[in-house]
């Protein structure tokens, strides 16, 4: 901003001292062509009355502004004053052209007792030399207020092209943070919001309006891909539950009849493994799309994690893991407590499934004046780092994992659960192992 | 059990109907609000099935109405709805059990009998038997022919929940709801490691076992005769 600001000085400054160098240059060409004026008048009268008619008029025009700037002197071949307002040839270098500048001393101009003069001398036929000039003194000091009035519009233009620069500036970062904020609380989920636009047609307004386009296709997408998973959810879960339901039937029958069950109950099994799935995809789905902040509460952290923790023992047991637990107290952080524990759960199920027996689990919350951690790490065959960014996408499963049982979704629902909650999700390398970090962002309880 | 199924799709209804029917059970079905919570005012089931979305008078004002009227027959709600919040939703009505759509029968079966015996027990006793196994719940110690037993805080609160419900079944999602207050399926079924540890702990070294397992339905506690 500033640079405009000097630019805009620095022309208005060229621009103005042209105008003064022009005035000064005219106001200068006047003089001179007064000054020749009233020569050829003088030497006009001395040809037709001789020197007497011209000392008398010499003499009428100091009677008649003896104050005046009009600066006279007639002298003999010698240079020795005749007549005029003078009292004796100006002591000055003469130009070429027959013009002298010269200084003028005299007791009653006051507190400046010099004056600069300009004058032009002339031959007269008699051998008399006319000296006609002008007191420039009152020249300069139009000169000078002209300058002066120039600099103070100077100052008030810099001034008022500051305020302008200010206030332009301003309404454009005002309208530029418009548009960030609305960006933010899109990226939060809140794909309703729209850019304000104020209907001038400028090109702030054509941004937004582009920008308010873009978000209504895109919401509109979104709807539809919603739409389609509401729909598969609404169309297969029910059916893969009414078989579900018949194969129960049908394995009751056949343990009153004696018969064959083994194979039943694994067709009931894996129905069931179907439905979780289609449910965990659901899940998923409303988590990334209803976005449900509003029942969010403050709860301990440790509490809730202490209690998937608790859930899950028996199976680290079961591995014969170590699982070493570091919480710290009186962490409070606003959550969906049942998400949040779906997702500690999952995160705690993955340490539990791909660390060996006998391997290592931690789990350790910190928090520090500017945040809050938590971290689930193993020392299980953890993630290369060209899989990271994929695991969180819906089915996606390791090469190494895809024997072990699970649906490919258990990570995916941790993502969406995290962006839900604006926590900052990282797989990082426990050497060997796999280490989740979530950064929570700091709230203060009283402000939300 | 005479039980009301209030549910407007009719194949949903039939298929209960016909389920809880073969079960033993005696079923009356209404396809709107008003007019089961009519049925529901007039008669005393043992426990009563209500969709949530229902023409003429939705499933939760139906509830209220019914608790309004201190009737205090069971009710489940039967949803499409099923996060947290619809459930709240559903018990602050006036509901005693939520149970999301599409549902495995044996599910609803289990729940249904585990409401209608929440009527039948005192939940001020404050000794629970069940053969030679008792719980003092007041100093927390578990008995099986009396010796004591070693059980850690969270296997007491699962044993005191089979207790409870001895007799019936019930499922692993009932007890993730009751014992965890989880709604969500863990990816791995943690519930079968935890009853297996229980199991250890009350069955071991006894001859006859307390804690059954129900293939394709869930667990019960009983004593065998």
């Amino acid at each position: 901003m500033m640079v405009y600001v000097t630019l805009f000085i620095i022309s208005a400054l060229l621009l103005l001292a042209f105008i003064f160098f022009y005035t000064v240059n005219y106001m200068a060409q006047q003089t001179d062509a007064t000054i020749e004026i009233e020569i050829a008048g003088l030497e006009e009268r001395y040809k037709t009355g001789g020197i007497t008619g011209l000392t008398q008029l010499i003499n009428e025009r100091i009677g008649q502004k003896p104050t005046g700037s009009g600066l006279i002197l007639l002298a003999d071949q010698n240079l020795s004053a005749l007549v005029g307002n003078l009292n004796r040839w100006p002591n000055a270098l003469e130009t070429s052209d027959g013009w002298l500048n010269f200084v003028l001393e005299d007791k009653d101009f006051g507190e400046e007792a010099i004056h600069r003069a300009r004058a032009r001398r002339f031959r007269l036929l008699g051998g008399f030399y006319l000296l006609v000039g002008r007191d420039l003194h009152d020249l300069e000091m139009s000169q000078r207020a002209i300058a002066k009035t120039l600099i103070s519009s100077l100052a008030v233009a810099a001034v008022l092209a500051l305020i302008g620069g200010l206030a332009m500036t301003r309404s454009l970062i005002r309208r530029i943070e418009a548009i960030n904020q609305t960006s933010n609380e899109i990226m939060n989920g809140d794909l309703s919001q729209r850019i304000p636009t104020n209907h001038t047609g400028d090109d702030f307004d054509q941004l937004s309006e582009n920008l308010n386009h873009m978000l209504d296709r895109i919401e509109m997408l979104m709807e539809g891909v919603r739409r389609v998973s509401d729909n598969i959810a609404h169309d297969l879960r029910t059916p893969l539950a009414r078989l579900r339901n018949h194969l129960d039937e049908v394995h009751k029958q056949s343990i009153k009849s004696g018969g064959e069950t083994e194979c039943i109950e694994q067709a009931v099994r894996e129905a069931d493994e179907l439905l979780n799935t289609f449910n965990a995809l659901l899940r998923i789905a409303r988590i990334e799309y209803e976005n449900r902040v509003e029942h969010f509460s403050w709860v301990d952290l440790a509490e809730l994690v202490r209690g998937v923790v608790e859930l899950y023992e028996p199976l680290v047991e079961e591995k014969n893991q170590q699982l070493d637990i570091y919480l710290a107290k009186e962490v409070k952080v606003h959550v969906d407590r049942e998400l949040l524990s779906q997702a500690i759960a999952n995160l705690l199920d993955n340490a539990v499934k791909y660390t060996p027996a006998k391997g290592q689990i931690e789990i350790r919350i910190s928090s520090t004046q500017n945040q809050i951690q938590l971290i689930v790490a193993d020392s299980g065959s953890g993630i290369p780092l060209a899989e990271r960014g994929k695991v969180f996408q819906r089915f996606y499963r390791l090469e190494s994992s895809r024997s072990s049982p699970g649906n490919g979704l258990g990570l995916s629902l941790v993502h969406a659960v995290a962006s839900l909650h604006n926590i900052d999700l990282r797989l990082e390398n426990n050497n060997p192992g796999l280490k989740v970090v979530l950064d929570f962002p700091r709230q203060d309880e009283t402000t939300s | 059990m005479r039980i009301l199924i209030i549910e407007d799709d009719s194949q949903t209804a039939s298929y209960l109907c016909k389920g809880l029917n073969e079960s033993g059970h005696s079923v009356d079905h209404s396809a709107d609000g008003q007019d089961g919570l009519f049925m529901a005012m007039e008669n005393d089931y043992d426990a009563i099935v209500v969709d949530r979305m229902l023409p003429k008078l939705d499933g939760l004002s139906v509830i209220k109405a019914l608790r309004a009227a201190n009737k205090r027959t069971p009710v489940l709600i039967l949803s499409a709805l099923g996060e947290v919040d619809d459930r709240v939703q559903g018990l602050r009505a006036g509901s005693d059990d939520y149970l999301v759509k599409p549902f495995a029968f044996s599910e609803l079966e289990a729940r249904l009998d585990a409401l209608n015996r929440r009527l039948d027990t005192d939940s001020t006793e404050t000794l629970l038997q069940v053969g030679d196994l008792q719980i003092d719940l007041l100093s927390r110690e578990v008995r099986r022919h009396g010796r004591v037993l070693d059980l850690q805080p969270r296997e007491l609160r699962l044993l005191e929940y089979l207790m409870r419900h001895a007799g019936q079944v019930v499922t692993r999602t009932m007890l993730l709801e009751n014992v965890w207050d989880y709604h969500f399926d863990p990816q791995t079924n943690v519930i079968d490691v935890h009853i297996s540890r229980l199991r250890g702990k009350i069955d071991k070294d006894f001859e006859k076992p307390l804690l059954h397992t129900i293939r394709g339905s869930g667990y019960c506690l009983r004593a065998t005769n």
